[in-house]
C-alpha cells in the first residue's frame, strides 16, 4: 500500500455514493494502472458485500407471538371508560334509549302490586312481606309495593321498592339492604342494575 | 410501505393493540439484525430486539408521524443495546481509545489470528466468524457499521439514529471497513 491515501479515501466514497463524476474517472484510471489499489478496493468491496449479507440472521419462528405476548394488556374496563368520555352523547343517547326499551317510567305507574321475587315459604300479609322465623331465602329478594319484616335470614340482598323494611326484629340478611321509594331511585337502581349487566357482559 | 406503516401506526395509536403485529412482523429482522450486530450472540440479540418492540409500543404516541418510522424504531434498538453493553462488563480493553486515533489503532494493532478453514464455509458459519471479526471493534463502530450495512441506511439516517455528526458516521464507516477488510481478507 504505497499508495496516496487520497485513492482510499475515494474508494471509501465510492461505496458510500458520495463520490462525483470526475472523482470516479480518476480513481478508475487509477485502478487501471495500479495493481495495490486495485487488490485494495476488491478487498474493500467484498467485505462489504459480507457485511451486507446477513439475511441468515433471523429471530426465532414464534417471535411476532412473544412479543404480542408480552404487550401490556390494556384493561377492558379502563377502556370502556376512556370510550365513555370520548363519546359522550353516544353514552347518552345509549342510555336514553336504554330508558326507552325498558319503559322504566311506565312500570313505576302501572305496577303498584305488591309483588315479590321469591314466595317460597314466605308469608303475606296485607301489604307486607314475612320471612318468618327459621326460614332462609337464598338469593336476592326484591319486594315491590310492599313493606319487609325479616324474622328468619336472607341469604343475599334486599331490595325494596316503594316500601319499608320493617325493624321489629332483626332478622340476618348476608348482602346489603336498599329501600327504592323515588322515582329517582327507582331508576338509579335501574341504571345500576344495566350497568352491572352491561359490565358483566363486556367483562367476558 | 412506509406510508403503509404510518396507517397501521395511526391505528396503534388509536388503541388497536392487534394492528401492531403487523409492524413486528415487518421489521423483525432488521431490528433483530442490528442488535445482532451490537451485542454478537443470537440470544441476546433475540432479548434486546423484544425489548424494542415493546418499548416502541409503549411509547407509540412520541413518535412523531412526519418523520420516518423506521429510523425512530432504529433508534430505540440501537440504545437498548448500547445500554445493554454498557450494564455488562465495561469493554475497557477494546474500547479504550489512543489518543488521536478515535479508539481504532488498539483493535487495528491486533493481529488477525483466527484463519478460516480451508473447506466451504456454511452461511451461518460464515455470518458467525464475520460477527466475531465485528466484536472486535469498539461499540460505537458496531453500531454504525450495523446501520449502515443492516438497511443501507444513507449517513444521514445514521447521524439522526445515533445523534452524531455525519462526518463522525463517515470516519467510522471508513475506518470500520478498512479494519475489517484486514480481517476479512482470508474469507
Ligand atoms: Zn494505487
Amino acid at each position: 500500500m504505497s499508495c496516496n491515501k487520497q485513492f482510499i479515501n475515494l474508494m471509501h466514497k465510492y461505496l458510500d455514493g458520495e463520490l462525483t463524476r470526475t472523482d470516479e474517472n480518476l480513481l478508475r484510471s487509477h485502478l487501471h494502472s495500479c495493481q495495490s489499489c486495485q487488490k485494495h478496493f476488491h478487498e474493500l468491496k467484498r467485505t462489504t458485500t459480507l457485511l451486507k449479507s446477513s439475511s441468515e440472521l433471523q429471530p426465532s419462528s414464534n417471535f411476532t407471538e412473544k412479543v404480542m405476548a408480552s404487550l401490556p394488556k390494556e384493561k377492558k374496563r379502563v377502556g370502556y371508560m376512556r370510550w365513555f368520555k370520548a363519546h359522550p352523547v353516544i353514552t347518552a343517547a345509549a342510555i336514553f334509549f336504554i330508558f326507552m326499551f325498558s319503559s322504566v317510567f311506565s312500570a313505576w305507574d302501572q305496577d303498584s302490586q305488591l309483588s315479590v321475587s321469591k314466595d317460597k315459604n314466605l308469608i303475606i300479609q296485607e301489604d307486607t312481606v314475612i320471612v318468618p322465623e327459621g326460614v332462609t331465602v337464598d338469593g336476592d329478594l326484591v319486594v315491590k309495593n310492599g313493606n319487609l319484616k325479616i324474622d328468619g335470614s336472607v341469604n343475599g340482598n334486599v331490595v325494596i321498592i316503594n316500601g319499608e323494611h320493617l325493624m321489629a326484629s332483626a332478622g340476618e340478611i348476608s348482602g346489603e339492604i336498599e329501600q327504592v321509594n323515588q322515582v329517582f331511585e327507582w331508576m338509579w337502581y335501574h341504571i345500576k342494575d344495566i350497568t352491572k349487566n352491561l359490565f358483566a357482559f363486556t367483562n367476558k | 410501505m412506509e406510508t403503509k406503516i404510518k396507517e397501521i401506526i395511526k391505528q396503534v395509536k388509536k388503541g388497536d393493540q392487534s394492528a401492531f403485529e403487523d409492524v413486528v412482523t415487518f421489521y423483525q429482522n432488521k431490528v433483530y439484525q442490528i442488535c445482532f450486530r451490537v451485542i454478537g450472540n443470537a440470544h441476546e440479540a433475540e432479548d434486546l430486539a423484544q425489548e424494542t418492540f415493546i418499548r416502541a409500543y409503549v411509547n407509540i404516541h412520541s413518535f412523531d408521524d412526519k418523520r420516518k418510522f423506521s429510523t425512530w424504531l432504529y433508534r430505540i434498538a440501537t440504545n437498548i443495546s448500547i445500554d445493554r453493553i454498557r450494564k455488562k462488563k465495561p469493554d475497557y480493553f477494546l474500547d479504550a481509545e489512543v489518543k488521536g486515533t478515535d479508539g481504532l489503532d488498539m483493535y487495528s494493532q491486533l493481529p488477525a489470528e483466527q484463519l478460516l478453514p480451508e473447506e466451504e464455509v456454511e452461511s451461518l458459519e460464515l455470518q458467525s466468524y464475520i460477527q466475531q471479526e465485528i466484536m472486535q471493534l469498539p461499540t460505537k463502530y458496531r453500531s454504525v457499521i450495523a446501520l449502515r450495512f443492516v438497511d443501507e441506511l444513507s449517513l444521514a439516517e445514521i447521524s439522526e439514529i445515533l445523534s452524531i455528526p455525519v462526518g463522525t458516521v463517515k470516519t467510522r464507516i471508513h475506518r470500520g471497513r478498512e479494519a475489517l477488510r484486514k480481517r476479512l481478507r482470508r474469507v
